[in-house]
């Protein structure tokens, strides 16, 4: 038996961590989306869908750089000592996974601002000519076009683990102790952006083919998942008291309702008839694997300060 | 170059909190916060317990994570002794090092920025102890250099079993408990 008793009952710490609340899941969400948007607006520059679609390459940038923004905006709202936030260009440390964050988002936004010059859509042209100008030279050198399809993939990819790396990095905190999270984080975000672009697009072959993607992505996180809790499961007992908290523990319940079955397996089962075509394609899916993906950050943020060494 | 740390013998400890009050007092901690605290640690089964009071703080960690994960070096390892310390206006308040410590020796000021226990460098550098040991009235903190072989917080360490808190963290800790 051990009984531990401190005077101490400092705001936010005890008698459990938790300092951050809605504003971090909800910006590591919004960063895996933008990842996943990136890689997949990367991926039809590179299958040169530009040139035919008339929505995903278009807007999908413009949408990428909303999302961001908003994310970096939950960021900001987070701060404790807002004024100085500008502090965290003024260096770069390089082990902290937060500054390593902090300079990717700054230079997403340049990959992002370029990729949407591939194509500008219909209601922009002539608003910017020096946008119009920069898009006629890319279009003389389509490898400049290539190179930004795979620069948009290559920093979505960075964005996307470095979500789940900064979590990962607090080696205080056993629940986030897994080389897995970024992993989960990534493809939760590629899931999450195919499930976003099937949701608008107008377009019948990107909707089928990103549903199609969706249900890849949704059966990779569930092994993904599986590899996270096995992980801790067969790790100390602070890792395995850690990951009940999601299993049997006071989480289970959103864990396994929200997370795994209505974020995960219910729109994979959906989405699997309607691909082979036995049901219509419906928002239900997609909004679920959307939401899903939200409370999964919720869950591992929340989850991740409960998780302690003591 | 000096190491300094703190050894605390936890079987004069009585608990009386003089040195959570003289850390209150002469760092003007803000009301409803604490930089050091007592820890009452019982084990064993009845009636065989046994009860460790301690007296704790900020570990000032050789492998401090609060400085490795601080985006923006607010928080750093001071050139004397080695003292781990946060820079007030280079902290942005993402609490990053308060999730880093599995210590929970640090909270958030309500001006904003990361505070915790500074061994009271601005004493130490002085020549003065920190306030705490300065005002323990069973003297059972001892503040010292531990690459210094000769020093008080050496030659206790040499002679007395001792223990550090969450070793198993792989921080490092500079305060030592002697049992």
């Amino acid at each position: 038996m051990q009984e531990l008793t401190i005077t101490r009952h400092n705001e936010m710490i005890d008698p459990l961590l938790h300092i951050w609340g809605w504003e971090i899941p909800v910006y590591l969400f919004l960063g895996g989306l933008v990842a996943g948007i990136m890689i997949i607006s990367g991926y039809f520059v590179l299958q040169h869908r530009y040139r035919h679609t008339v929505f995903t390459t278009f807007y999908l940038p413009y949408i990428a750089l909303a999302l961001l923004s908003g994310g970096m905006f939950a960021l900001f709202l987070d701060l404790e000592h807002k004024i100085y936030f500008w502090r965290l260009y003024t260096t770069f440390e390089w082990t902290s996974p937060m500054s390593w964050g902090s300079w990717i988002l700054l230079i997403i936004y340049p990959a992002l601002w370029v990729n949407t010059l591939i194509r500008i859509p219909e209601p922009f042209k002539g608003k910017i000519p020096l946008f119009d100008r920069l898009s006629a030279l890319l279009h003389q050198h389509p490898v400049l076009i290539r190179n930004i399809g795979v620069l948009n993939m290559v920093l979505g990819v960075a964005l996307g683990m470095y979500t789940g790396v900064l979590l990962s990095s607090f080696g205080a905190r056993p629940l986030w102790n897994s080389a897995m999270l970024w992993a989960l984080f990534l493809v939760s975000g590629l899931s999450a952006a195919a499930a976003f672009v099937h949701l608008i697009t107008t377009d019948v072959y990107e909707r089928e083919m990103l549903a199609k993607a969706d249900n890849a992505f949704l059966t990779l996180e569930l092994f993904v998942f599986g590899g996270f809790i096995t992980g801790l499961l067969t790790s100390t007992k602070v890792h395995i008291d850690a990951v009940r908290l999601l299993l049997d523990g006071p989480y289970a319940p959103v864990f396994w309702v929200f997370v795994i079955g209505l974020g995960i397996l219910v729109p994979l089962a959906i989405q699997l008839f309607a691909v082979n075509h036995k049901i219509r394609h419906t928002a239900i899916a997609p909004i679920l694997v959307l939401l899903g993906g939200l409370t999964l950050r919720f869950v591992i943020v929340y989850a991740g300060q409960y998780s302690t060494w003591a | 170059m000096s190491r300094y740390g703190m050894v605390i013998d936890t079987v004069r400890c009585v608990g009386c909190m003089d040195c959570v009050v003289a850390c209150k007092t002469e760092n003007n901690v803000p009301e409803g916060f604490n930089r050091d605290w007592i820890a009452y640690d019982v084990q064993g089964e009845f009636p065989t317990l046994q009860m460790e009071i301690r007296s704790e703080r900020c570990n000032h960690c050789d492998a401090p994570p609060c400085v490795y994960c601080c985006p923006t070096g607010a928080s750093h390892v001071h050139d004397v002794g080695g003292v781990v310390l946060v820079d007030y206006d280079k902290c942005i308040g993402c609490k990053a090092c308060v999730a880093s410590c599995p210590y929970g020796a640090r909270f958030i000021n309500p001006e904003g920025y990361a505070e915790k226990c500074t061994f009271c460098i601005h004493r130490v550098e002085e020549g003065l102890d920190p306030a705490c040991v300065s005002v323990c009235p069973t003297h059972c903190m001892h503040f010292g250099d531990l690459d210094d072989p000769n020093s008080e917080v050496s030659t206790l360490l040499a002679s007395r079993r001792h223990h550090t808190l969450m070793p198993e963290a792989g921080t490092k800790p500079r305060i030592f408990y002697l049992t």
